[in-house]
């Protein structure tokens, strides 16, 4: 079990190390650089600044550099912010996607859960019918749609009752994280739930379920004891990957309902060309998202005794 | 017990006939089908999937030849009719050229007033002056003032002489709501306001007429006689540009990033995958690790850096890229896929047995690995056309794909979501048939599924 999780956070760490030397690279392949931007320098300043920001050194020195400061936690400062730590930036602005991301989650995880148990039970019935059809619908419709529909019935709502019941937009009470976490968890709750229902009826017809009718246990706790529980294992083993699309789909979530969030800054960050934020962000981004896979593997060995974490 | 006769009766040969050979006697009593008969047999009696399959007929009917029936140029303006929903008023009335006008005092009415009929040649509105008042704002809206005092959009403030005002800013056929607001003499709102609401209708003038072709060029331009404007069947977006066109030239964009994209991420997929599943030890171990780093790649940057690299500044469509980048990064679930379905294969008994009969590894691969695999690749397939599609409408919205002239689905959602409140329709047309297509492939997906797997054979 300790050797496991300890491979896996070495491998975890080589894969963190990859992204990041990946990412250096390709933003120094790009022509451009922040310093070329719409303010023309003269060469003096522009030398100036080159060596504030590190830019004069051989491209392996600069290399060696960063993969130093990383190591220490330290992303560099932002070129397009004066003086502000990318740091500072993650620290401030990561909570809120952190937040968002985690209510979404779940969710998703719970909605998914027990809608897909309910069709399960009832499959074939019209309860099974009517939900497959808005999961179907929830799987079809781009995240941002849905973001922009949302928003749209709301402030409809807001205007047909006279009162504002959740606020449209920006960030700060629970009420404003309702709309969008929901709408956030929406798709994956729809996968989730198409991934819970046909573990469920497959577990259905499993011996041990017809062992247990044999036995006489009663039909509920056939159903929670030994249905729900080994269903909800494939579950969690996409939890990993959604949180990586759920990361993703933050970005727009962000954008659209004006949060101030991580995904926010990275998009702005690309289109300003703004280095440190990037590679800063992106490394952060990576190791989170590996970090998330890593727990939920291990996670699942414990669950699930039948998975040998070796 | 029954006596059994001593001698055998005499047997009438007369009384038999030979029996003709019938047909299905000697026959299987089904015919035999291949693999791929029997899929499609079982597909074509899932009716979810046959209509998914329509729907996919159609829609390639639609990108394809759609542009044929309807010829309209896509990124041709109609200024006269901007952000017009499907089946909106298309009269347009022939007016005099215009005036300047200077405010007309003994306009007959009370209070805040229409001087002319407001028109989208002009809006002209003329107030009594408001006791205290030392200046006026003027304000357009095109909602109604509720009760929070939101004016909208403040147009100009005059000063105490100036009880008139002429609105020509971008004036659009529809309900405009007006406020006029007293003011103090350092410019502060009183709490004096007029408002009035007016419906806009659309005129033109004739030198307007002939410059749009709408009257021929020495015509005599007869004034107010109405005409029809250009048929927009799904209306127009907020540049004026026809949305029926823009959709079906959009599909091209959408379905060719999401048909291609796929194909060639799953061809590169299975190659990678089968080979390091059928290589297998330190090779699968090298192989799969590399896919497992690739996973961990940020999308979104790379996107951004193919760009760069093939010289394609910031407003540009970014087609290839977009291609491209996708099939840097979304190979891996394919090669992972396939690499368990060929481990698996491995092992099985028909491959030992074939093994032993003399098999060598090229045949044993073209002839038992690829087609078992076909099923699994096939799904994948159609399963990754959505999420390819959902990726372009997510590049394009956040402004990282398809740049604005060229149009695509995504980009159309990008634009249409700013308008949503007022004009809904620029949005729910391509949001529809990003959503209609993705159900589509889903659904055949889903019962393509359930067609090639062999162990459904028997259920039903």
């Amino acid at each position: 079990m300790w050797k496991y999780a300890l491979k896996r956070v070495i491998q975890g760490v080589i894969t963190v190390w990859f992204i990041a030397t990946a990412t250096f690279f390709a933003m120094h392949a790009v022509p451009g650089d922040p310093l070329s931007g719409d303010k023309a320098l003269t060469e003096r300043i522009r030398a100036n600044l080159e060596i504030k920001y590190g830019l004069d050194k051989p491209l392996f020195t600069q290399y060696v550099i960063y993969l130093k400061n990383i190591s220490q936690g330290d992303f560099g400062i932002s070129f397009t912010q004066e003086n502000r730590q990318v740091n500072d930036i993650i620290r401030e602005h990561f909570p809120v996607s952190a937040t968002l991301g985690i209510l979404a989650i779940v969710f998703a995880a719970v909605g998914g859960v027990l809608w897909g148990a309910l069709t399960a039970l009832y499959r074939n019935r019209w309860p099974d019918t009517v939900i497959m059809f808005l999961v179907i619908l929830g799987i079809s419709v781009p995240s941002f749609v849905v973001a922009a529909l949302g928003q749209l019935s709301l402030v409809k709502l807001n205007n047909l009752t006279g009162v504002s019941i959740l606020p449209v937009g920006g960030w700060g009470t629970v009420w404003h994280m309702i709309l969008p976490s929901m709408v956030l968890g929406l798709g994956t709750m729809a996968y989730l739930t198409r991934l819970m229902r046909s573990s469920m009826l497959e577990i259905i017809s499993a011996d041990y379920i017809r062992t247990a009718k044999a036995k006489g246990v009663p039909p509920t706790q056939i159903f929670t004891r030994h249905q729900l529980r080994n269903a909800i294992l494939p579950v969690i083993t996409v939890l990993g990957p959604s949180i990586a699309a759920i990361t993703t789909g933050g970005f727009v979530v962000e954008i659209i309902f004006a949060i101030p969030g991580l995904g926010r800054y990275f998009v702005q960050a690309v289109q300003q060309l703004d280095y440190t934020v990037i590679m800063g962000t992106t490394v952060f981004y990576g190791a989170f998202l590996v970090f998330m896979v890593i727990v939920v593997d291990i996670i699942y060995g414990y669950i699930d005794p039948r998975v040998r974490l070796e | 017990m029954a006596e059994i006769p001593m001698a055998p009766a005499l047997i009438d040969a007369a009384a038999f006939t030979r029996i003709e050979q019938t047909e299905g006697i000697h026959g299987i009593s089904r015919p035999s089908l291949s693999y791929w008969q029997d899929a499609w047999i079982r597909l074509k009696a899932n009716r979810r999937a046959l209509w998914s399959l329509y729907l996919v007929a159609g829609l390639m009917v639609f990108t394809l030849l759609g542009p044929l029936f309807w010829q309209v140029d896509p990124a041709q303006q109609d200024v006269e009719q901007i952000s017009q929903p499907p089946g909106a008023d298309r009269n347009i009335t022939l007016v005099p050229e215009y005036e300047p006008w200077y405010g007309s005092p003994d306009a007959p009415g009370e209070g805040l007033r229409f001087v002319a009929d407001p028109s989208t040649q002009h809006v002209r509105i003329q107030w009594d002056p408001m006791p205290g008042a030392a200046g006026y704002r003027v304000y357009r809206n095109i909602f109604p003032i509720g009760p929070e005092q939101a004016l909208g959009l403040p147009l100009q403030e005059t000063d105490l002489s100036q009880t008139y005002f002429e609105d020509r800013l971008d004036l659009q056929p529809r309900d405009y709501f007006y406020t006029v607001v007293a003011l103090d003499p350092r410019n502060k709102e009183l709490d004096q306001l007029q408002t009035i609401q007016g419906a806009v209708t659309r005129v033109l003038s004739p030198s307007e007429a002939r410059a749009r072709g709408l009257i021929a060029e020495h015509a005599q331009a007869e004034i107010g006689s109405s005409y029809t404007l250009a048929l927009h069947p799904l209306g127009t977006d907020y540049l004026g540009r026809d949305m029926l066109a823009r959709l079906m030239h959009g599909a091209r964009v959408s379905l060719f990033i999401g048909f291609f994209a796929p194909f060639l991420y799953v061809i590169f997929g299975v190659a990678y995958g089968s080979t390091a599943g059928f290589l297998g030890g330190a090779t699968d171990q090298f192989l799969m690790r590399f896919a497992d780093f690739v996973v961990a790649l940020p999308f979104l940057l790379f996107m951004i850096l193919l760009k760069v690299v093939f010289a394609i500044g910031p407003g540009e469509s970014g087609i290839l890229p977009m291609l491209l980048a996708m099939v840097l990064l979304l190979w891996p679930g394919t090669a992972r896929l396939v690499r368990g379905q060929i481990l698996q294969i491995r092992e099985e008994a028909y491959i030992s047995a074939s093994r032993l009969l003399g098999a060598k590894t090229t045949y044993l691969v073209m002839r038992h690995m690829i087609p078992n695999t076909m099923g699994v690749i096939l799904v994948t397939i159609t399963f990754a056309v959505p999420s390819a599609i959902f990726t372009e409408a997510f590049l394009s919205f956040i402004g990282m794909g398809v740049a604005p002239p060229t149009p695509s689905w995504g980009s159309m959602c990008n634009e249409g979501i700013k308008t949503m409140l007022t004009t809904p329709h620029e949005l729910i047309f391509p949001a529809l048939l990003i959503s209609l297509t993705v159900l589509a492939f889903n659904l055949l997906g889903d019962g393509l599924r359930d067609a090639l797997d062999a162990r459904m054979r028997n259920r039903e």
